[in-house]
């Protein structure tokens, strides 16, 4: 069944992990049998619910206490499963090491950091309390933290999510494990950060020489630094194998189309998205055959009538499709999935500008003390921002947290005159308008949020949701069912849903019922706080489709907020890359992305990593030094020359203005940038 | 840190002003102190009457503000006026606070720690036979009124010293009022009266704090950080004890200031159930006899204790946490 | 408990609607249920009592003082010949209304005081807090005992005002605390961009979302009322005579309850039960709003 190859590390064998629950029984993973081979990298790639959490979970004996657990784990001769608590924390972390996904809460508030990593050496080994400390810093120095002696001292709350990361991942490394299991190690960090711990997880594997299960959502993750990968649907592995025959030619229409769903940061020109239909299945109500037989644009009958079972394709490969003969042909021909629209821009000259920030600052008070609070300083959240959003066209404001995007956003949104700038919708000044001109003008302007689970009321019928604001603008009551069916329709959703509670809907359904509610009142204008970020890679491509969609129909605006360069290429026509308050450089997006003239868009484009184990291995990544600086203290002239990685190649009467002047955004190519020394 | 603790003392000392002016006006506008005197048998003669009110500072006929101003100002200076009674308030005072206190801390740190080793074995064997015990008695305890307790405790004892033929148990007062040993045998003595109301206010708080404490542990053992603990190797049982402990224990700080709120206010009950001649049982008689001076005092009393315990209870977290430490 | 996890019940395909789900869960809480079941006899007990028991509660039988339970006299007589069991069924029917208005009085007013502080933040907010701070620097009963002498003689209402108004700061702050984190959710932020008043969206969408907790502290202030209103009546700062609460007849019976138990047993009893019967069916209440929280919170199912 499983490809034998000669040292295997870990063998897992008809693996089922059940929870139960009150809804049923959750069948986390179901039937699974896999290899872990010494000194490899396997990715295990799944949506939130797939079970490669669980998976993980469940090697190094961690499950919950109500799951319920059979087949067999084998390690070193020994199936990890029949052990018990304490035979088996012989293992972990001597043997088995964990790096979890949440840095911020995986660590002891209470205890110092070299506290912590020294234990972890005092539990599989004896040796000194001096001797623990010293090695700790050692470790700490191995991950890249700065000043390590020092830092050993301090408190995990101290450190940056990024910085915590490290040192989890010095945690895992310390007592030279066998096996590292990183659950979503990076999904909790900016892209650059991301890039930066995915190099230090490269580091430990060399130093080690330990196999790494790096389990992830992010099919891009893997596929620089994995040699084999595992595809999860539904608690089941569906396709496994070669990197790079996976992702060259997949078999599993699964696969195929969450291959063909993610939007990619090399992408030329405007690129199409496949869009999966449906949502993945609960696990307590499973179809009876194939898991992704009801989303599958190839099902048959026969899919429904048998669970299939992992076949080779190839000699490197398994996938598990009763209709794998079939599946390339389809394929090929094109008749497996429809691609969705592909995105027009509108033209950049003639068309009116319906949103113009200039010179936008906004400060907060640094406060200090419980009990009188005092002033002790700024936070520049954003500082000096200029953009210009023509009509229908679509506008990009991109950077890591805490650069201010979101910031910008919400003084936009709160249509009030700002510290310093001025802010024009429409051709009208904000500062200028009367209350009741300025309610008038929330038409105009809605937003989209985020995370659809926030963004709707939980105890609001979802029709009463996309009423609230007709309601609140005093359309009658006769009429307001009227719309709230066309948008209902207009989202693809039915008209019977507008009864039902947020509760009942998917993540991309919420989504859809968010961005009805922001249509209902017909605004010109719309913000789209990272919209997509918080869904299911498989159900993105949906909605990002249905936003390109009503764009063309509705001939909308979009100021587009994300950290997610590979969706910004796919959407926008327009881009503004922001650092620590400022925009660095901005400019139609094809030049931007192909050209990028300020080290920091660099940066961040070659972080993004791409879908393809090809370009992924030859590509030359900046992995940018040190952390973003605290906003309350920037750092002088250009922000970004703290963490430059072109600053030490300059001449040195250049490098020494990026430390004395602050650049301003100049144009002198097709895009505006702000450097003393740009790139192309 | 000093910085912070000079402007929590400043907030205190405006609090207690506050929480005393409180007392001393409503007690002022409620009390009616000329009752006590009219009706008499004899009748005292009105002139009389206003003498005595005078003598007290709490004359009616005064405008309240001249009043309490008087009452403030002797207070600055230490004098708290005086009782109904025509004793020193001070007197009084200066005798029942310790009274008080020692049954007040020995019932707290008592009914603190054994309440919060109880939930912790109960949050670490959920569901367990210790757990479904202490769960039921806690909240029975926790369902009981302090008198009631008090009232249930002291008929136990009295039926239990009738059934071993000897007072083991005294249920009145603090020392046997004819007791004239000394050294050891009044040692005995005094906790012989002592066990009685020290567990009447224990208990209320053991159920009090293992609650808390149960769920305070079981929100830790639900944590990433302990997983890591485990994924490091340590056995679930070490990493609770090395790690978990630590930080459940740090809500209770907070939680003890506020229960000592509480234990004020049983007090009173605890007090005059037992025969305690300390504040709570003061305060209801004062009030029950008008006597604006003494209640005033037991207000001033009590607010600085609540407080007291609150700024403890903030040094105890900021000492333990260090993510509190470093403001 | 936090509001993500009252609020959001996350699989879609559940077809369980929220409110069947509670009551499923309450159901299967044993002590709940019978924390129901004892409640309501203590309802029918204390308001259709009355119309069974052959004597008033403000009769006195001269002919019988202080007589044991008898098929005349179901729970005895008192010193003065007074009927037990229509006293105690008297001091419960008011015991027990005493406690559901303060606990909805001061929920209520706990829900709009941190309701707005919580969402308007600022000046209000410090207000309110401060407002809080203060009046728990005194405990409740001390107050409500200085004041009892404005209601002697006069109607027992003003005893359940002053519970109320001592009695709603705790529950503020949890709903402050609850609606600040509410406050920051994207669909206050949604209306708050579609030009919705403050006010409609406190009432529509904050104090709403944060149901499950006032219900919750409703039930609980119900059996913390009981405590403080027999407390206070059982020192005679409380429900005046010649009416009678639970505390006042406890106080009566102690004095010889080692004589004759049935002075001072039933009503005992009666209190105690009573608030157990509440109590029980607030953690019921919680646990089925919020079974993460009293629970363990170990992750189910979590991939």
């Amino acid at each position: 069944m499983t490809l034998s190859v000669a040292s295997n590390l870990i063998e897992i064998r008809n693996l089922t992990v059940t929870f139960p629950s009150e809804a049923g029984i959750v069948r986390a993973v179901r039937d699974v049998s896999l290899d872990i081979r010494a000194g490899e990298v396997l990715g295990i790639v799944g949506e939130s619910g797939s079970g490669k959490s669980v998976m993980s979970l469940s090697m190094i004996g961690l499950l919950a206490e109500s799951a319920t657990v059979t087949g067999s784990i084998s390690y070193d001769g020994v199936n990890l499963l029949s052990l018990g608590d304490n035979a088996m924390s012989k293992y972990r972390g001597k043997d088995i090491a964990m790096v979890f996904q949440d840095p911020l809460s995986a660590l002891n508030p209470v205890h110092t950091i070299g506290r912590q990593i020294s234990e972890a050496l005092h539990i599989h080994n004896d040796i000194s309390k001096e001797a623990a400390l010293a090695r700790a810093i050692e470790l700490l120095e191995i991950v890249g933290i700065p000043r390590p002696a020092e830092r050993a001292q301090s408190y995990p709350h101290e450190f940056s999510g990024g910085m915590r990361q490290r040192v989890m991942i010095a945690l895992a490394i310390a007592n030279q494990p066998k096996v590292i299991l990183a659950d979503e190690p990076t999904t909790a960090l900016d892209v650059t950060v991301q890039a930066q711990i995915l190099d230090v997880l490269k580091t430990a594997r060399d130093m080690t020489g330990a196999a790494v299960v790096l389990v992830t959502h992010d099919l891009g993750v893997v596929a620089g630094l994995a040699d084999r990968v595992a595809i999860m649907y539904a608690g089941k592995v569906v396709e496994i194998g070669n990197v790079d025959e996976v992702y060259a030619s997949p078999a599993m229409p699964y696969t195929i189309g969450l291959l063909r769903s993610i939007p990619r940061v090399d992408a030329v020109g405007s690129s199409r998205l496949t869009s999966i239909e449906g949502t993945p299945p609960s696990p307590v109500a499973l179809p009876p055959g194939c898991a992704f037989a009801p989303r599958c644009p190839a099902a048959a009958p026969q899919c429904d009538a048998e669970i299939p079972v992992l076949a080779a394709v190839s000699p490197t490969r398994l996938t598990a499709c009763v209709r794998q003969q079939e599946i390339q042909g389809l394929q090929t021909s094109g008749r497996l999935f429809r691609d969705g629209p592909s995105h027009v821009a509108a033209p950049v000259s003639g068309n009116a500008v319906a949103l113009e920030i200039r010179n936008l600052k906004k400060t907060f008070p640094l406060m200090k003390g419980s009990v009188l609070r005092r002033r002790v300083g700024s936070v520049f959240a954003v500082d000096g921002v200029d953009l210009t959003l023509r009509e229908g066209r679509s506008l990009a404001l991109v950077g890591e947290s805490g650069c201010g995007k979101t910031t910008t956003l919400l003084e936009i949104l709160n249509m009030v005159a700002p510290e310093t700038g001025t802010i024009t919708v429409l051709g009208r000044n904000v500062s200028e308008l009367s209350k009741k001109q300025r309610l008038e003008m929330r038409k105009d302007l809605q937003i989209v949020f985020q995370d659809p689970f926030a963004s709707l009321d939980p105890r609001l019928p979802i029709g009463d949701a996309i009423a609230e604001p007709l309601d609140n603008f005093g359309m009658p009551k006769s009429e307001q069912d009227q719309r709230v069916m066309e948008l209902l329709e207009l989202v693809g959703l039915q008209r019977d849903h507008a009864s039902r509670y947020p509760a009942e809907f998917s993540g991309g359904q919420r989504q859809r019922i968010a961005i009805a509610r922001a249509l209902a009142l017909n605004p010109k204008v719309l913000a789209l706080d990272e919209p997509v970020s918080a869904l299911d890679v498989s159900v993105r491509a949906g909605v990002l489709n249905l936003l390109a969609e009503l764009q063309e129909k509705l001939n909308l605006s979009y100021l587009f907020v994300s950290h997610d360069l590979a969706v910004v290429q796919h959407v926008a026509d327009d881009i503004a890359v922001m650092y620590l308050g400022g925009i660095v450089e901005s400019g139609p997006v094809e030049e931007v992305f192909a050209r990028p003239q300020h080290p920091y868009t660099q940066a961040l484009l070659s972080a993004v990593p791409i879908p393809d184990p090809v370009v992924e291995r030859v590509r030359k990544r900046v992995i940018l030094q040190g952390e973003l600086p605290s906003p309350a203290n920037p750092p002088s002239g250009c922000r970004f020359h703290t963490r430059c990685q072109i600053r030490a190649s300059l001449p040195a009467e250049v490098a020494a203005r990026c430390v004395s002047d602050r650049p301003e955004l100049d144009s002198r190519h097709a895009s505006r940038v702000a450097c003393h020394a740009p790139l192309n | 840190m000093l910085n912070y603790l000079v402007k929590r003392v400043l907030n205190f000392l405006i609090m207690v002003v506050l929480a005393s002016t409180l007392g001393y006006v409503l007690s002022s506008l409620a009390f009616d102190p000329r009752a006590n005197y009219q009706g008499a048998n004899p009748p005292i003669p009105e002139s009389t009457i206003n003498a005595k009110l005078d003598n007290l500072g709490v004359n009616p006929a005064r405008p309240l503000v001249g009043r309490y101003l008087d009452w403030a100002g002797n207070v600055l200076t230490g004098d708290f006026g005086v009782t109904v009674g025509e004793q020193r308030v001070n007197e009084e005072l200066s005798r029942r606070i310790w009274v008080s206190l020692r049954l007040l801390v020995l019932g707290s740190v008592i009914g603190s720690l054994v309440g919060v080793v109880l939930g912790v074995v109960s949050a670490v064997r959920q569901y367990g036979a210790t757990d479904r015990a202490a769960s039921v008695l806690s909240f029975s305890l926790l369902s009981t009124p302090v008198f009631l307790l008090a009232i249930l405790l002291k008929f136990g004892a009295i039926d239990l010293n009738n059934r071993l033929g000897t007072t083991f148990f005294f249920t009145i007062g603090e020392y046997s009022a004819d007791f004239t040993g000394n050294g050891w045998d009044l040692l005995v003595n005094r906790l012989q009266h002592l066990i009685l109301p020290t567990l009447s206010i224990a208990l209320g708080g053991i159920a009090f704090y293992s609650r808390y404490q149960r769920n305070a542990m079981l929100d830790v053992l639900g944590s990433d950080f302990l997983r890591t603990a485990r994924a490091k190797g340590l056995s679930s049982r070490q990493s609770l004890f090395r790690h978990g402990l630590r930080v459940a224990i740090l809500p209770m700080a907070t939680f003890f200031a506020y229960s000592f709120g509480l234990l004020v206010t049983g007090a009173p009950f605890t007090e005059s159930i037992f025969g305690w001649n300390g504040m709570g049982s003061w305060f209801i008689v004062a009030v029950q006899s008008n006597d604006i001076n003494s209640v005033s005092a037991v207000i001033v009393f009590s607010s600085v204790l609540v407080l007291l315990s609150g700024l403890l209870a903030d040094i105890a977290v900021a000492a333990l946490d260090p993510r509190v430490r470093l403001r | 408990m936090t509001v993500t996890e009252l609020s959001v019940e996350s699989s879609p395909s559940n077809r369980l609607t929220r409110g069947s789900l509670i009551r499923l869960r309450f159901m299967r809480n044993r002590l709940a249920v019978a924390g129901v079941v004892i409640l309501v006899l203590m309802f029918v007990a204390a308001f259709i009592g009355p119309f069974f028991s052959p004597y008033r509660w403000d009769e006195l039988d001269f002919e019988a003082l202080l007589q044991a339970p008898s098929s005349k006299h179901w729970f005895g007589t008192s010193q003065i010949g007074g009927d037990v069991f229509a006293l105690t069924v008297r001091g419960l029917q008011k015991s027990l209304i005493i406690g559901l208005l303060v606990a909805v009085f001061s929920t209520g007013l706990a829900a709009v005081a941190g309701g707005f502080a919580g969402f308007l933040g600022g000046k209000v907010d410090r207000s309110v807090m401060w407002m809080i701070d203060a009046l728990l620097v005194l405990p409740s009963f001390l107050i409500i005992a200085v004041m009892s002498p404005l209601y002697r003689g006069r109607t027992w209402l003003i005893f359940v005002v002053l519970l109320a108004a001592f009695g709603w700061m705790v529950t503020a702050r949890i709903v402050r605390s609850a609606t600040m984190s509410l406050r920051e959710r994207d669909f206050v932020r949604a209306a708050q961009y579609m030009g919705v008043p403050a006010r409609k969206i406190v009432f529509r969408h904050l104090l709403p979302n944060v149901a499950s907790i006032l219900i919750i502290d409703a039930t609980l202030n119900v059996g913390a009322t009981i405590l403080s209103e027999t407390g206070l009546s059982y020192l005679g700062f409380g429900v005046q005579p010649p009416d009678v609460s639970l505390g006042s007849l406890i106080a009566e019976g102690t004095a010889s309850a080692l004589t004759y138990p049935w002075l001072f047993m039933f009503a005992g009893s009666a209190l105690i039960l009573t608030v157990l019967a509440v109590s029980f069916i607030g953690d019921g209440l919680r646990d089925a709003f919020d079974p993460g929280s009293n629970k363990s919170k170990k992750k189910v199912g979590k991939s």
